[in-house]
């Protein structure tokens, strides 16, 4: 019992870092209508600009404090992301107003495979520490109940918080502001929000650079357990059955998504894999979006597909 | 009282061309809207129509002519510019937002309006809650107008489409337009949908005073609801007048009956 606990736990934690990846695809698709390819070459980006700002900063401006230093790397880290944004509408999207999905799509394409290649000759392309205090020290729960206890990694217990802020904080904006509901008037129809005097550039802008913000944390929260490296920007493939499970126009579905997927994952791992050969971590949760497309595809929280014909 | 006197011309299109490639869309075309009044825009399919309604709202750019509005001339415009300046619109076929609700989709109309920042809007605090209210108070106004109470709380794309049609005119009442621009109002619709429409247009232009320009195919209702029309065959201007005039029209006659050779 005690050892399925910790799977479940650990499961949890992984799938809480897999929604945080998510959550930018979901973000850019409600907002936008574009499924962004981008955004796992996003996550790789604003976790190098943080892992190097936060290096050359403290010699460069002489900084003894830790903490300052990381938050001088964090705020430059997201205005990057921001200037990314922008560079982004200007170059590629103000140019596709009103064109098809599928056109988007394979732009968000290009933007992946040149953000990738620029964020590692700008930044560098070795393996980076990104250390921003997060406790590494094990913590073991219920030791009377259980003989040895259950190991919680306290770093995942942070993240997890981190992202359950995320989520709510994001969950409002969207549902309970008026740029919320104008993001989700562009993500409808570019040409009837446009009409109704929303600026379209204004809020991709703001679209992107909140999606560069959720991948600035997904980097440094996977960057700080992992290095940043370039397998960051893999992680994005982690991403796509969350978001076939949770539905792409789902904030909470992105978490749940995430969650089921994660614990899915070890479980089977666990459990199941002996029985296949072991290794199935890696192709499960695939096997388990396709699964679920075949029964749900507009996911568990997507709004239903309605098509007049 | 019926604020409904009509007075200078508010919007003159002047000399508008455009051209796709090759094929010309609309040639050399003028023609003017005064305050308060119902214009309608007709002919054949394919005259350009929708076309000349893209030029005023900024979705296209005529290659050559000017449009004055209320006073300032411009070669361009672009969709925004036209929103703030009080140009609203309808779509032919339906741009509805259709994963919201109908409330949504006609709040969407009050966008420009809203004043309050972001924070604030967020966490509903002090001067956002009171905004939101009026807005939405307004929108109520717009709902119980076009008798859509029954469904505030639908998503849009659950609706049928006279409905949609309605929600889609609601929206565009949200912005509070000085100009509306109606692309086929009752395209697709039953009769009783058409005579509801009808009504709805004559009402707004009556009760708010919105001078409304717009295109439709049913020529017993433009001849009914609107003060002048202009004819449109083959991105050209045929005729242009009172509904009595341009029904006498020999060019307008030819071109909706055919001409014998």
């Amino acid at each position: 019992m005690g050892f399925f606990l910790e799977t479940l736990i650990s499961g949890l934690m992984v799938g809480m870092l897999y929604s945080l990846v998510a959550l930018g695809f979901v973000l850019i698709f409600k907002a936008s209508g574009v499924f962004n390819f981008a955004q796992g070459a996003m996550v790789l980006f604003a976790a190098l600009a943080m892992a190097r700002f936060a290096e050359w900063l403290p010699p460069l401006l002489g900084l003894q404090n830790k903490i300052l230093s990381n938050a001088i790397a964090f705020v430059l880290a997201m205005l990057t992301m921001v200037v990314v944004a922008w560079l982004i509408e200007r170059l590629a999207l103000s140019r596709l107003v009103n064109q098809q999905g599928v056109t988007l799509l394979m732009a968000t394409l290009g933007i992946a495979y040149f953000l990738d290649g620029f964020g590692q000759s700008l930044f560098g392309s070795d393996i980076y520490k990104l250390d921003v205090g997060l406790p590494k020290d094990p913590l073991f729960l219920l030791e009377g109940t259980f003989q040895g206890g259950i190991l919680v990694n306290k770093e995942d217990l942070y993240a997890a918080a981190i992202a359950a802020v995320l989520v709510s904080m994001l969950a409002l904006f969207f549902q309970k502001t008026a740029t919320g509901r104008a993001l989700r008037a562009v993500a409808d129809d570019h040409q009837a929000a446009q009409s109704i005097g929303i600026p379209l550039n204004r809020i991709w802008v703001i679209v992107w650079s909140v999606a560069g913000f959720v991948a600035l944390v997904a980097g440094i929260i996977w960057g700080s357990k992992l290095g940043v490296q370039f397998s960051l920007s893999l992680v994005a493939l982690k991403a796509l059955p969350v978001v076939i499970l949770g539905g792409l126009t789902s904030v909470p579905g992105a978490i749940i998504g995430g969650l089921i997927i994660g614990v899915g994952e070890k479980l089977s791992e666990v459990y199941i894999g002996p029985a296949l050969g072991g290794g199935i971590e890696i192709w499960f949760a695939y096997v388990l979006a396709l699964a679920f497309l075949l029964v749900r595809p507009q996911g568990l929280f997507g709004e239903k597909i309605i098509d007049r014909v | 009282m019926s604020k409904r006197i009509v007075g200078d011309v508010v919007l003159a299109v002047e000399e508008i061309s455009l051209a796709f490639g090759g094929v010309k869309a609309l040639t050399g075309i003028s023609f003017d809207v005064r305050e308060h009044e119902v214009r309608a825009i007709i002919g054949p399919n394919g005259a350009g129509k929708s076309s000349l309604l893209n030029c005023i709202n900024g979705v296209y750019t005529p290659q050559h002519g000017r449009i004055r509005f209320r006073g300032k001339s411009f070669a361009r415009m672009n969709p925004h510019r036209a929103a703030v300046m009080g140009i609203a619109r309808t779509f032919q076929s339906l741009a509805l937002f259709n994963g919201m609700s109908v409330l949504d989709n006609i709040m969407t109309g009050r966008n420009l309006r809203m004043r309050t920042n972001l924070l604030l809007q967020a966490l509903r605090f002090g001067p956002a809650q009171k905004e939101e209210l009026e807005h939405r108070e307004f929108v109520e106004k717009i709902i119980d107008f076009l008798e859509i109470q029954a469904y505030r709380k639908t998503p849009v794309g659950r609706l049928p489409y006279g409905l949609q049609k309605r929600v889609d005119l609601a929206r565009a009442l949200a912005m509070e337009p000085l100009l509306l621009l109606l692309d086929e109002p009752m395209a697709g619709m039953n009769l009783e949908e058409k005579q509801d429409m009808c009504r709805f247009v004559l009402d707004v232009n009556d009760e708010f005073g919105t001078t409304i320009v717009l295109i439709e195919h049913d020529m017993g209702v433009v001849m009914d609801i609107s003060d002048r029309v202009v004819v449109l065959d083959y991105g050209r201007k045929i005729g242009d007048g009172t509904p009595a005039e341009v029904r006498s029209n020999r060019d307008v006659i030819d071109a909706y009956l055919g001409t014998k050779h």
